[in-house]
C-alpha cells in the first residue's frame, strides 16, 4: 500500500470506552518557537500580562466545561494566584532570566517533584503543570494560547494531552482520543470518561504515518488506514456498543442479575477508596475485590496501622451489610515496593510475592492483619491472600490472624476474626482446591492465565496467546466452580475477563454464580448476562 | 490550646482525614479559605521542620500530607483564632464541597 500504515493495529490501555472513526490527527506540544528578550522590566511585564490572559482563558474553559473539568481547571488557577510561587519567578526575572526561561524552570521543577512521587495521583497531575507551562510560554511567544484546528471527528493522536488542549477541542461531532503515554487516571481520561470521548493510553510508539484511524476504547485498540474488513468488524462492534448502553442503564438499576432462574451477584474491584465515587458503584452486589497496595504507593513510606484501618473501615461503612473481600498486599512480581519486596529476583513473578512475601515479612503483614481485625467490626468483612501455592501457607496466615485478634482483644480492642479465604491464580491451588480449607475462593485469572498459559501478560508479542478462553485455563475454573458447589463454598471470579462481555456465556457455563467487575463494566455485564438469560446471544 | 489575646499566635493540630492524603483539590480548598483572612498562617505536617504558608498552593501540595497525618495550624494577626478555627473545621470534615 501506497501509505504503509495500511493495516497496522496497537493495542494499549483503556482510558475510556466507545469508538471513534475519523481523519487521523497529530498534536504536539509547539512550544519550539524562538522568543527573543527585552529588558528585565519588559519581561516582568510580560510574563504578569501572560498570567493574567492565561487565567482568563482558564476560568472561561472552566466555565464551559463546569463539574469535575472545573475543578482539575481550579488547581492551575490556584497556582497562579499562589504568591509565594510568583514572586520566585519574578524574582529570577529581575536577576536577568527571560520570562520564558525563568517560568519553564519553575514548573519543570515542580513537574520533576510530582513525577518522582511513588503516588500515581500525584505523577498523573504533571500532565496539569506540562499544560500550565505550555500555556503560558505560548502566550509569551505570541501564540495566545490559540486552540487548534481541529477537523470535527478527528482520533486526535499525541503523546500525552493537558486537559485545557482537551477542553479546546470541539468534541461535539464525536472523534476519539489516542495517546502514546498518558494514564488512565490523568484529569484528561476522567474528562473523556465525563464527555463519552473514546480515549486508548499507553499505545507506545506508532509510525509518523496514516491518513484515518479506528479507535476502539473497549478494546483499547487503534487501527490506521483501516481495510475494509477492518471497518466492517470495527462497525460491527460499534453498532453493537451503541445498542447496548441506552438498555444497560435501564437493567442496571433492577435488583439483581438472573441466568437460567439462578441468581448471578456482580460485584466489583476497587483499586481505592475514591473508586466507590463512580456512579454504578451503587448498584453492585458488594466489593469481589478491594486492592490494598494503592496503601504500599503512600508517600512517607509502608503506611501505619491506622492509616489502614480508616480505609478499610471507609469501604465497609459505605457497603453497609453488603459484603466486602479485602486482598492482603499484593506485592512483589509486576509491584515492587521499596523497603518491602525483595530485590534482585531473578524471575519476580515466580518469586517472594503475595502471601509468600507477607509471611516473610510478618512485622509489615501483622500491621494490616490488626487493621483488618479491627475494621472486620464494622461490616460484613472477608479477607482472601494472594498467591497461595500450598494450604500451609493459607494455615500459617490464618494462624497470624487468629493470634492478632486475641491479642486485640485482649488489650481491649473491638475486633473479630472475617473469613478467611484464597485467590486462586497459582495453577497447583486451582487443580488441588479440595485441600484448602478456605471458607470462599476468588479466581485471580489474570494471574491464572499467566501462569497456565506460560504468558507474561505485559508481553505484547505474546498477545495472541493469551486467550482468556483457552481450555487449559477453563477448565481450571470449571474445576473451581465445581468443589465451591460441592463444598458449599462461595467462589468468585475476579479478574479482567468477568468485565468482558465475550468471556460471560463460558464463564456462566463453567458454573460461576459470582463475578466481580470494574465498576465502569458494571452495566454491560449485568445486560449481558440478562440478554444471555432471555435465550439471546451477544449482541 | 487556644490563646485568645490579640496579637498572639494561635495554634491547633488537626488530623487529615482525607482519604488520599494532601492532593489538589483539597490543598486548593485550603489555601482558597486561608486567602479569606488577613492573617499570617502556617501549617506543618506534625514534627516537620519547616512552617508552610497556607495560602501557597505549591506550598501545600509540596508538603505531601499523607492521610491520617496530623497537621499543625499556627497563625498571628487580628483574624487568626478564626482563621485557625475554619481551617480546622475544614480538614476535620474532610473538605466538604460548599453549598454555593
Amino acid at each position: 500500500m501506497q501509505g504503509g500504515a495500511a493495516g497496522l493495529a496497537f493495542r494499549g490501555r483503556t482510558a475510556s470506552i466507545g469508538f471513534a472513526h475519523g481523519p487521523l490527527v497529530r498534536v504536539d506540544a509547539g512550544t519550539n518557537g524562538e522568543r527573543i528578550a527585552g529588558s528585565l522590566v519588559e519581561e516582568a511585564l510580560d510574563l504578569r500580562k501572560a498570567i493574567d490572559a492565561a487565567s482568563g482563558q482558564i476560568a472561561e474553559l472552566a466555565a464551559i466545561a463546569g463539574g469535575e473539568a472545573a475543578q482539575i481547571l481550579e488547581f492551575q488557577v490556584a497556582l497562579l494566584e499562589d504568591e509565594d510561587f510568583i514572586e520566585a519567578i519574578f524574582t529570577a526575572i529581575s536577576e536577568g532570566d527571560a520570562a520564558d526561561v525563568a517560568w519553564r524552570s519553575a514548573l519543570d521543577e515542580q513537574i520533576a517533584d510530582y513525577n518522582s512521587a511513588e503516588d500515581e495521583y500525584l505523577k498523573a497531575r504533571c500532565s496539569d503543570l506540562a499544560d500550565l507551562r505550555d500555556r503560558i510560554i505560548s502566550i509569551l511567544r505570541g501564540g495566545g494560547g490559540e486552540a487548534p484546528k481541529i477537523p470535527s471527528g478527528a482520533v486526535v493522536c499525541a503523546d500525552d494531552l493537558p486537559p485545557s488542549r482537551f477542553l479546546e477541542i470541539d468534541w461535539s461531532a464525536g472523534g476519539g482520543l489516542a495517546l502514546l503515554r498518558g494514564s488512565p487516571t490523568s484529569h484528561v481520561a476522567m474528562l473523556a470518561r465525563a464527555r463519552g470521548i473514546p480515549m486508548v493510553v499507553q499505545l507506545g510508539a506508532i509510525p509518523e504515518i496514516g491518513a484515518t484511524a479506528l479507535l476502539d476504547g473497549e478494546g483499547a485498540t487503534l487501527e490506521l488506514d483501516p481495510s475494509a474488513e477492518q471497518l466492517r468488524l470495527f462497525e460491527k462492534r460499534r453498532e453493537i456498543h451503541r445498542k447496548s448502553r441506552a438498555s444497560a442503564r435501564a437493567i442496571l438499576r433492577r435488583p439483581t442479575a438472573s441466568w437460567r432462574g439462578e441468581r448471578i451477584k456482580l460485584l466489583i474491584n476497587i483499586q481505592r477508596v475514591e473508586d466507590l465515587d463512580h456512579a454504578d458503584a451503587q448498584y453492585a452486589d458488594g466489593i469481589g475485590l478491594m486492592r490494598t497496595e494503592f496503601l504500599l504507593a503512600e508517600r512517607g513510606g509502608l503506611p501505619d496501622e491506622e492509616t489502614q484501618y480508616r480505609a478499610y473501615a471507609a469501604v465497609l461503612r459505605w457497603a453497609d451489610r453488603r459484603p466486602v473481600t479485602i486482598r492482603t498486599f499484593d506485592a512483589g512480581g509486576d509491584k515492587p515496593v521499596p523497603g518491602f519486596t525483595i530485590d534482585g529476583e531473578a524471575n519476580p513473578f515466580l518469586g517472594v510475592r503475595g502471601l509468600r512475601l507477607c509471611l516473610a515479612r510478618p512485622e509489615i503483614f501483622s500491621v494490616q492483619l490488626r487493621a483488618l481485625a479491627r475494621a472486620a467490626v464494622h461490616g460484613n468483612l472477608r479477607v482472601m491472600f494472594p498467591m497461595v501455592t500450598a494450604p500451609d501457607e493459607f494455615e500459617s496466615g490464618r494462624k497470624l490472624f487468629v493470634e492478632i485478634v486475641q491479642r486485640l482483644q485482649a488489650e481491649g480492642i473491638a475486633a473479630m476474626l472475617p473469613e478467611l479465604g484464597i485467590m486462586v491464580e497459582v495453577p497447583a491451588a486451582a487443580l488441588a482446591i479440595a485441600t484448602f480449607k478456605a471458607s470462599f475462593f476468588s479466581i485471580g485469572s489474570n494471574d491464572l492465565a499467566q501462569y497456565v498459559l506460560a504468558c507474561d501478560r505485559s508481553n505484547g508479542a505474546l498477545a495472541p496467546l493469551m486467550d482468556p478462553l483457552h481450555p487449559a485455563l477453563l477448565e481450571l475454573i470449571a474445576r473451581t466452580a465445581e468443589h465451591g458447589r460441592r463444598a458449599g463454598t462461595s467462589v468468585s471470579l475476579c479478574g479482567d475477563m468477568a468485565s468482558d462481555p465475550r468471556c460471560l456465556p463460558a464463564l456462566l457455563n463453567c458454573g460461576l454464580r459470582e463475578l466481580s467487575v470494574n465498576a465502569s463494566a458494571l452495566a454491560q455485564i449485568k445486560q449481558t448476562i440478562d440478554r444471555l438469560s432471555s435465550g439471546g446471544g451477544l449482541g | 490550646m487556644l490563646d485568645k489575646a490579640d496579637g498572639q499566635i494561635i495554634t491547633e493540630n488537626v488530623r487529615l482525614v482525607h482519604a488520599v492524603g494532601m492532593h489538589a483539590r483539597p490543598a486548593v480548598k485550603l489555601t482558597k479559605l486561608a486567602k479569606k483572612f488577613q492573617a499570617q498562617i502556617s501549617v506543618r505536617v506534625a514534627g516537620a521542620a519547616e512552617w508552610i504558608n497556607a495560602k501557597s498552593v505549591a506550598k501545600i501540595m509540596a508538603m505531601r500530607a499523607a492521610h491520617g497525618s496530623t497537621i499543625e495550624i499556627k497563625a498571628s494577626g487580628s483574624d487568626a483564632q478564626a482563621a485557625v478555627a475554619a481551617l480546622v473545621n475544614l480538614i476535620a470534615t474532610d473538605f466538604p464541597d460548599e453549598a454555593s
